[in-house]
């Protein structure tokens, strides 16, 4: 940043519009809207009306609606000003309800750049400036939708940059960059069975709307009578399986294509990633209090982690707010994944490896082959009744979801057992949980604003006791569950000298049941 | 469990108000009320079903009341507070007991709540809240002006602590 008197001088920023251009971006999505419900509008009213009376009603209408699009985006384009200022970022927008928001620079967390195709083709970004703040979805971000990319990387570099000219000593640069070789992790992520599950169900949508739902049934119905049931709903699972594997694919692509992590020199991270889209998060560090290792089933057998900043100023938002923004590693291998968030962190080996795990008491065992042992019986039981009741044949299938679910409750509840663990490791706290989805949170001590401790009748007479640390931070708490009750206390204390001492006393008798008789 | 030097959460020092065992009890018995009400109303109504509305709303009212006489006792001996000059620790529950504590230095916000029946009976709710989304801290059933008192406390001392409490 060598041009500081550059912008409208360091007194006082100039008035700046957004890209005239956004009425060609407007007028070009409305043009699409307008084909994508014309097109069938037109080809519905030829039958009463004749093609070209058809074809010239719509088209009247479409001239229209581009026009009112496109004029309702020039008012704004005309009405909307933004002003970079030495001590305020401000907006000035709308036609009859004016709104002037402005953010304290001091207070901005946040400079994201999106750009879809079509702005892609412009070089256009949309920029949301943001403060770290959870409150008042909306009232703390700035949205200019769009300006030129280049303003856009220069209103994140001024407003990011704290320290222009001082470099970082640790790890400047890029810290990971896209390897295609990771996208083996993506038909592994619960995406994959989600988006089967969700072709299988725009298929049925999709034959309702063309009227030919009846008839996929019946060929259905009549593939199942050709072969056996079983065997075809293990093919029917397997396309499925595909299907929802090659969208898991084309989503990565789409989300990854161009990954790549940076350190600024303002010490700010950056995550680049989209293939259509383009994305550009920061994350300020001052914001960080930690990462998280997060490894659903499929990738931790795979040996793979994905890589999410803890962070305030993630306020859940609006949908584009989506958890995706906070991640900056996707799956890959775990190795990598340990540097990447010792380089985030700038700790010389990442704290989710350093340290060692202190494993929770065998009651916590107990607690959890209960629970899951419970939630595999609760649909035989149903099963069992309804057989009892009805027919036979529930009986026998109840005999086989009980076969099947009740080994695999139990590997569930050993591998979430074998999973729990916290410990301290340098500055921060770790606390590992999950088996569907493994989450290894390194938190920064001093990002922990309060304790919570839970504990139900029967974890009182196990001994048990659930800590949770609550921060500014990412989801707001990190859980430590199940850990003994003493040691679980003198953890929590030790983490954060201090807050908890005050409020603890000497376990008066070696008590049994352990319930507390002071009150 | 582990041995020598194990320690535990000591209660926090301050009960409720007393009242405040009244204003759970009305709390009760007006939840109890609204569906024995209308099953009642029904049972008088539809004389068909005369027995399977009235068996259940005797039951219901049977409960409620018991609820209203046993729980607020119990409630009043399980909460408890406490404010230090470091932080403030708040105990509830008693099958999911639960312990809070936020320090005074994380604090950015404390209100103080009346519904309608705490006005009744001269209570007020003093929430804290810090800059988690998950970290806040209520204290129920305090009376009024303790609680205007409290409020305005902890308000200064937490304006005195400098930084964001982030």
């Amino acid at each position: 940043m060598s041009e500081p008197a550059g912008f409208g001088g360091p007194a006082e920023g100039e008035w700046r519009r957004l890209d005239r251009r956004t009425l060609l971006v407007t007028a070009v999505i409305m043009a699409g809207v307008v084909i994508g419900a014309g097109v069938p509008a037109a080809v519905g009213m030829a039958g009463g009306l004749g093609l070209l009376k058809a074809v010239g009603w719509v088209s009247a209408g479409a001239v229209l609606l581009i026009i009112c699009g496109t004029g309702g985006d020039y008012i704004r384009w005309r009405r909307t000003r933004y002003r970079i200022g030495p001590e305020r970022a401000e907006l000035h927008t709308g036609l009859l309800l004016l709104k002037r928001r402005s953010l304290a620079r001091e207070r901005i967390r946040s400079v994201d750049l999106t750009a879809h195709p079509l702005l892609r083709v412009l070089g256009l970004v949309k920029v949301r400036i943001g403060t770290g703040e959870q409150t008042g979805a909306g009232e703390s971000t700035l949205e200019l939708d769009p300006v030129t990319r280049a303003e856009g990387e220069r209103l994140r570099r001024e407003l990011l940059d704290r320290a222009p000219g001082k470099p970082g000593t640790y790890g400047d640069g890029t810290l990971a960059s896209f390897d295609r070789r990771w996208i083996r992790y993506a038909p592994l992520s619960f995406a994959a069975p989600l988006l089967g599950a969700s072709a299988a169900g725009g298929l049925v949508q999709l034959s309702e709307w063309f009227g030919v739902q009846l008839r996929l049934f019946a060929w259905l119905g009549d593939y199942f009578r050709a072969v056996s049931i079983l065997w075809g709903s293990l093919v029917l699972l397997a396309v499925l399986a595909l299907v929802g594997a090659i969208g898991a694919l084309g989503l990565w692509i789409e989300m990854w294509w161009n990954y790549r992590l940076e350190r600024e020199p303002g010490r700010t991270l950056r995550v680049r990633r989209g293939l259509f889209t383009s994305r550009s998060v920061s994350i300020e560090e001052r914001r960080l209090r930690g990462v998280e290792l997060v490894e659903p089933l499929g990738v931790r057998i795979a040996g793979a982690a994905r890589v999410d900043a803890v962070a305030t100023g993630f306020a859940q938002e609006e949908e584009d707010m989506r958890s995706d923004k906070k991640t900056l590693l996707p799956a890959a291998p775990r190795a990598l994944a340990d540097a990447v968030a010792a380089q985030v962190l700038r700790e010389p080996v990442s704290p989710t490896n350093s340290v060692t795990l202190l494993p929770h008491p065998r009651a916590a065992r107990g607690r959890r082959l209960r629970w899951s042992v419970a939630y595999a019986l609760l649909p035989v039981l149903i099963l069992a009744v309804l057989g009892l009741l009805l027919t036979d044949v529930l009986l026998s299938i109840a005999a086989v979801c009980a076969v099947i679910l009740l080994p695999v409750a139990v590997l569930f509840a050993l591998d979430a057992y074998r999973n729990l663990g916290h410990g301290l490791s340098g500055g921060y706290l770790v606390a590992r949980s999950g088996t569907l989805r493994r989450t290894t949170v390194a938190l920064q001590r001093g990002g922990v604003i309060g304790w919570t401790v839970k504990q139900s009748y029967f974890q009182r007479r196990a001994g048990l006791l659930t800590l949770t640390a609550t921060t500014a931070a990412g989801e707001g708490a990190y859980h430590v569950y199940d850990a003994a009750r003493g040691e679980g206390l003198a953890f929590a204390d030790e983490a954060v000298p201090g807050l908890l001492a005050p409020f603890l006393e000497p376990e008066p008798e070696p008590d049994q049941d352990g319930t507390p008789r002071e009150t | 469990m582990t041995g020598e030097g194990a320690r535990r959460l000591r209660p926090p020092n301050n009960t409720l108000d007393r009242r405040a065992i009244a204003w759970w009890r009305t709390q009760w018995l007006l939840l109890t009320a609204g569906p024995v009400g209308v099953l009642a109303v029904l049972g008088a109504l539809i004389t068909p079903a005369r027995v399977w509305l009235l068996v259940p709303a005797v039951v219901l009212a049977v409960l409620g009341l018991a609820c209203a006489a046993l729980i607020p006792g119990w409630w009043f001996r399980v909460h408890r507070w406490e404010v230090t000059d470091e932080a403030v620790y708040v105990r509830t529950g008693f099958f999911w007991q639960e312990w809070r504590i936020a320090p005074m230095s994380r604090i950015q916000t404390v209100d103080t709540v009346r519904g309608p029946l705490e006005q009744l009976f001269k209570l007020a709710t003093v929430i804290v809240t810090t800059a988690s989304s998950k970290g806040a801290v209520r204290i129920e059933g305090l009376d009024h002006e303790l609680a205007a008192g409290l409020a305005e406390q902890l308000t200064h001392i937490t304006q005195a602590t400098p930084g964001d409490a982030t």
